[in-house]
């Protein structure tokens, strides 16, 4: 039940009534059962197989990149069942809610599914899943043994968490936004969202977003200060390039995100108006800052992704990256101009002719650098040898599927074509196309390519095509009836329909979804299949795939501080540089290596920020009081401990490089 | 790969599609013309998307690993031509598409006032469009005809070839206001008022709805626009004339509330004043309206005094949605209380229905186009080629 009247505030729980447990909710309660016997499962096992100390002294105080990446990856597949859970529930609404049929959800949930599903997909599936893969890779490739700032690497990947679970709270706790995944108000001001929903939108991001903010900044000053000896800019690798810009694009335009939310924060807990309708307010005001980030942001989503593919398809052609300063200007370009195009997203709130027309043509001027990004990886693949493996399989998938979204994008930018096609299914199906086509595809593209690295074996490649074709037909099946549904004029957010001729297009959706359900189960079996036969899948070189770049250097999985020595770099395939010139690994020398030490630190303040924003959410006064104060307190102890660093003896980096040439003899010989 | 045939097939075969693909084949000029651009710009971007597809599979295909005949060059990586093509051909293609963009734009301008109610057809001089004044209400629309005196709820009518002038406001969130057979959307918002205009050149009836969600309400916030011969359109307005409800201030206030799925209601008669009380949020009886508030703002404002004419909100659209109460750590909910009368402050700043046409819709520099409705300078041949450029093409 929608709660509309205010509910009184109590001292002790604040807005926390009983009310607030959706015990009369089936579909609700039935996820809570399910989800807390998998906890329950969960927990068990950690503590019968005594897990709790291994993870915490080598997990979530950890503060190697690799581990912090893994843990980034981790939780984006996690929020990822979550997010796409609500996207097969709103693809069954959509395909039975016809005739007269209300489907089998109220407005009241069904807003909060659709609205969860966006905000889920975005913060919490693809930045974790993108982070996570920087986090990981970059180091490897700029031949640095972590990141600039360690711990607050650390710092940002549990802040980031913490707002995961800010939202996953809201699932049984209150309710979540009932507002679209942008919250744009008047819809999300007090007056027409007076419960608990925004304010767990707003806390759950402000939260993520010092993560994703802080975790920009080191990764910025991770590639600016510690590349290798010899890795000037224009020899970085083209993943290290997009990684770059897109922090930069983080860093620039997240505190715009943070600030438009204190804004919002300000009308809803303190009567100012901002973008009340009210004395003075401006609701566009909110929709423009809003897209000032908005638009930043899907560069930020899809820019390290061009670079994965960049390396994979040079690595599985078997041939050099065709136009390497183009791409690095292109990318550069795209960078510039992401910041050029947000009113695209709202060229029929009525601005004049001629600032639509600028933003248009600024946002078809970003696909010329997109499509020489596409024509590279295509003279790339030109007189090479190409290895069809799963990474370059999701390569080709890519530039098949992402051109069609891409031109649905330029399509968009023409404002009178976007008067017509605006909130519109085929909106929906033109950014699912760039976002699964590119973010989602790149990802999986670098799943397959970075994981023998992780983990020192090969992802099971029977499984992994299920998976491919599942996903790709999937997405075919689920989004062209989308788009035909935009060219019919079906708006998007529908609940209920009364046009029964156009139920055949959501079933036919439904379907595909179904579809990319059984690929993201055949990517779970994948990875189960692949750990149990880690045996067979085993890479002992480090280099399974004839790799290009640094990370491939060094052994899989990496030891603690990377690489022994620090590598000299003189070609931007470093390693294929490596390779032709017959680099030998040096076998002595060694010295003891200096690295940072683990901290609880980010946990504590991540779990005090959780129970600050639940107490901000809840009106619980005395708590957010407290656990304010105890980050304060917290913060400054931690600037008080001084066993930051230690250093890895002599004798231990001897023998973690004796058991690798042990093992790569064994592989020549074998 | 398969399915991406299908679709490309179907993207070619799109001017042919059946007639319920409203967006492709609709009964308005407007929607008509942007659905030409729709066409343009997607050929347009099938001269490099197609190509692009080909040689990736192409590629894909003959330099697989197997196959050894294919020649191998390792470590080429650069040409300058072909780098030249790459950047060069896109580009060439997004400044012809952006011309489309900017002189689509620019004609198609929601609030530009038509020049032409079909292809063939200009408006005639003697014409005066249609003027409907578009409320956004949770969750049902209101339409009011001033012309006539009469008002609609969820139900709208019009002559064909007479072109509809919109006037569109809302009244607590945002929508937008959008019948796809008619011309492009444009937002509703509270506050404000946007413009947009349109014609519908076959007699039918045709879904219109909001297009920007506006909360639980939102799927049922339809209506059905009626597309009629002039006959059936004085058959309609006589049928409203004869309803046995009047929309006077209460009755509004009555409507402003929450409400899903409501049937249709035809108003005999409309307080003339309601619509431009609504876009200045003062249909409440006593609150000061917005424009005669930036009016005070302008010369300065009452100063001091000004914090104090507030009164207490007892009563008020979120009233009415059941939230009453303010934010937590603000002061009760209040409003600013008017001081002229509600005649004098709708008549301070009302935009005169005569109103020269601002800037923008003066004629597009360079091209020689010449306002809607204007007599041509050269020949009359010239002009009207010139502002129908998509219905040559």
């Amino acid at each position: 039940m929608a709660i509309t009247n205010p509910v009184p505030v109590s001292p002790i729980f604040g807005r926390l009534t009983l009310d607030a447990f959706p015990i009369h909710e089936p579909v609700i309660l039935g996820a809570f059962v399910g989800t807390a016997l998998i906890g329950a499962v969960v927990l068990f096992a950690l503590f019968k197989y005594r897990l709790w100390g291994y993870l915490w002294t080598e997990w979530f105080t950890s503060v190697d990149h690799k581990k912090i990446g893994i843990m980034y990856m981790v939780l984006g597949l996690i929020m990822f069942l979550r997010g796409f859970a609500d996207a097969i529930m709103m693809r069954v609404q959509q395909a039975i809610a016809f005739n007269g049929s209300e489907g089998y959800l109220n407005a009241h949930h069904y807003d909060q599914v659709f609205t969860a599903h966006g905000v889920i997909m975005i913060f919490f599936v693809a930045m974790p899943f993108v982070t996570g893969l920087m986090n990981y890779v970059v180091p490897l490739q700029i031949g640095a043994r972590d990141v600039s700032f360690p711990f607050l690497n650390n710092f940002s990947f549990w802040m980031t968490t913490a707002g995961a679970v800010i939202i996953m709270i809201s699932l049984f706790v209150g309710e979540f936004a009932q507002t679209g995944w942008l919250a744009f108000p008047p819809l999300s001001g007090l007056g027409a969202s007076p419960y608990v929903g925004v304010d767990y939108y707003i806390w759950g991001l402000q939260v993520a977003g010092v993560g994703t903010t802080l975790s920009g900044i080191n990764l910025i000053a991770t590639i600016v200060k510690m590349r290798a000896p010899g890795m000037s800019l224009m020899k970085m690798p083209v993943f290290t390039w997009t990684s770059l810009c897109t922090n930069v694009l983080i860093v620039a335009s997240f505190p715009v995100l943070t600030a438009v939310l204190v804004l919002l924060s300000l009308d809803r807990y303190v009567g100012t108006n901002f973008f009340t309708n009210d004395f003075g307010g401006n609701p566009m005001m909110y929709v423009n800052l809003i897209w000032i980030w908005g638009h930043p942001e899907v560069y930020i989503l899809i820019l390290p992704l061009f670079g994965v593919f960049s390396e994979v398809t040079s690595t599985f052609s078997n041939k050099r990256l065709f136009g390497y300063t183009s791409m690095v200007y292109a990318t550069v370009v795209i960078t510039i101009l992401s910041y050029l195009v947000w009113l695209h997203h709202f060229f029929t709130m009525g601005s004049g002719a001629s600032v639509n027309s600028f933003f248009g043509i600024t946002t078809m001027i970003i696909s010329i650098p997109t499509g020489a990004k596409i024509f590279n990886w295509l003279f790339t693949m030109y007189r090479g040898r190409i290895r069809f493996e799963l990474p370059m399989m999701w390569t080709v998938a890519f530039m098949l599927t992402f051109v069609v979204g891409g031109m649905t994008g330029v399509l968009l930018a023409v404002p009178p074509a976007d008067f017509v096609l605006h909130n519109s299914l085929f909106l929906v199906a033109h950014f699912h196309n760039v976002i699964i086509g590119g973010v989602l595809f790149g990802l999986f593209a670098a799943i397959n390519y970075w994981w023998p690295k992780a983990f020192g074996f090969k992802l099971d490649v029977f499984w992994g095509k299920v998976s491919f074709w599942c996903w790709v037909v999937g997405f075919w099946a689920a989004f062209m009836p989308l788009y035909i549904l935009g060219l019919m004029g079906v708006t998007r957010r529908m609940r209920v329909f009364d046009d029964p001729s156009i139920q055949i297009w959501f079933q036919i959706a439904a379907l595909g979804a179904f579809l990319i359900a059984c690929g993201i189960g055949a990517m779970l079996v994948q990875f189960a299949v692949s750990i149990w036969r880690r045996e067979q899948l085993r890479d002992h070189t480090g280099d399974p795939w004839n790799g290009r770049t640094l990370e491939w250097a060094t052994s899989s999985p990496p030891p603690a501080y990377n690489f022994a020595f620090t590598p000299v770099i003189h070609d931007n395939d470093a390693w294929s540089d490596m390779k032709k010139r017959g680099y030998q690994r040096p076998l002595e020398g060694y010295r003891s290596i200096h690295m940072p030490s683990s901290t609880g630190t980010g946990v504590i303040l991540s779990g005090l920020s959780v129970a600050l924003a639940f107490a901000l959410i809840w009106y619980i006064w005395w708590l957010a009081a407290l656990s304010f104060l105890g980050i304060i307190a917290v913060a400054i102890a931690h600037s008080f401990n001084y066993h930051r660093d230690f250093h890895i003896p002599a004798e231990e980096v001897v023998a973690t490089e004796n058991a690798r040439t042990e093992l790569l003899a064994a592989g020549v010989r074998a | 790969m398969k399915s991406l045939r299908f679709f490309l097939l179907g993207l070619l075969l799109l001017p042919l599609a059946g007639c319920n693909w409203v967006v492709m084949a609709p009964a308005g000029d407007v929607a008509a013309q942007q659905r030409d651009l729709i066409l343009i710009s997607t050929g347009l971007m099938l001269i490099v998307i197609i190509p692009v597809m080909v040689l990736t599979v192409l590629f894909a295909w003959r330099y697989r690993q197997a196959n050894t005949d294919a020649p191998y060059d390792p470590d080429w990586d650069h040409s300058t031509q072909l780098e030249l093509v790459i950047w060069a051909v896109p580009l060439l293609i997004i400044i012809a598409l952006g011309a489309f963009t900017w002189m689509g734009t620019h004609l198609l301008d929601p609030y530009r006032p038509l020049g032409r109610v079909s292809a063939t057809k200009p408006v005639e001089q003697n014409v005066k469009p249609l003027d409907v004044n578009v409320v956004a209400l949770d969750w049902k629309w209101l339409f009011i005809m001033p012309e006539y005196g009469v008002a609609s709820v969820n139900e709208l009518a019009a002559p064909v070839d007479r072109p509809i002038r919109f006037r569109i406001t809302s009244t607590s969130v945002m929508n937008a206001f959008y019948v796809p057979t008619l011309a492009g959307m444009i937002y509703a918002m509270p506050g404000m008022e946007t413009k947009l205009h349109g014609v519908v050149n076959h007699t039918g009836t045709y879904d219109g709805f909001s297009s920007h969600y506006s909360g639980a309400g939102f799927s049922k916030m339809r209506f059905k626009f009626h597309g009629l011969d002039q006959a059936g359109f004085d058959a309609w307005v006589a049928k409203a004339k004869a309803s046995t409800v009047s929309l006077d201030r209460p009755t509004y206030l009555e409507l402003e509330r929450q409400s899903e799925g409501n049937p249709v209601q035809l108003y005999a008669s409309v307080d003339p004043k309601l619509f431009d009380a609504i876009v200045n949020m003062c249909a409440t009886p006593g609150k000061m309206c917005m424009n005669e508030m930036m009016a005070i703002d302008e010369k300065g404002g009452l100063g001091m005094a000004g914090i104090h004419n507030t009164l207490p909100l007892v009563y008020d659209k979120y009233a009415r949605r059941g939230a009453g109460s303010g934010s937590v750590f603000g002061p009760e909910p209040r409003y600013v209380a008017g001081i002229c009368s509600e005649a004098e402050a709708l008549a301070m700043s009302r935009d005169s229905e005569d109103a020269p046409v601002r800037d923008r819709f003066t004629p597009i520099q360079g091209l020689g186009l010449s306002r809607p409705g204007a007599q041509p300078v050269n020949s009359s041949t010239r002009s009207s080629a010139l502002s129908t450029p998509f219905s040559t093409l």
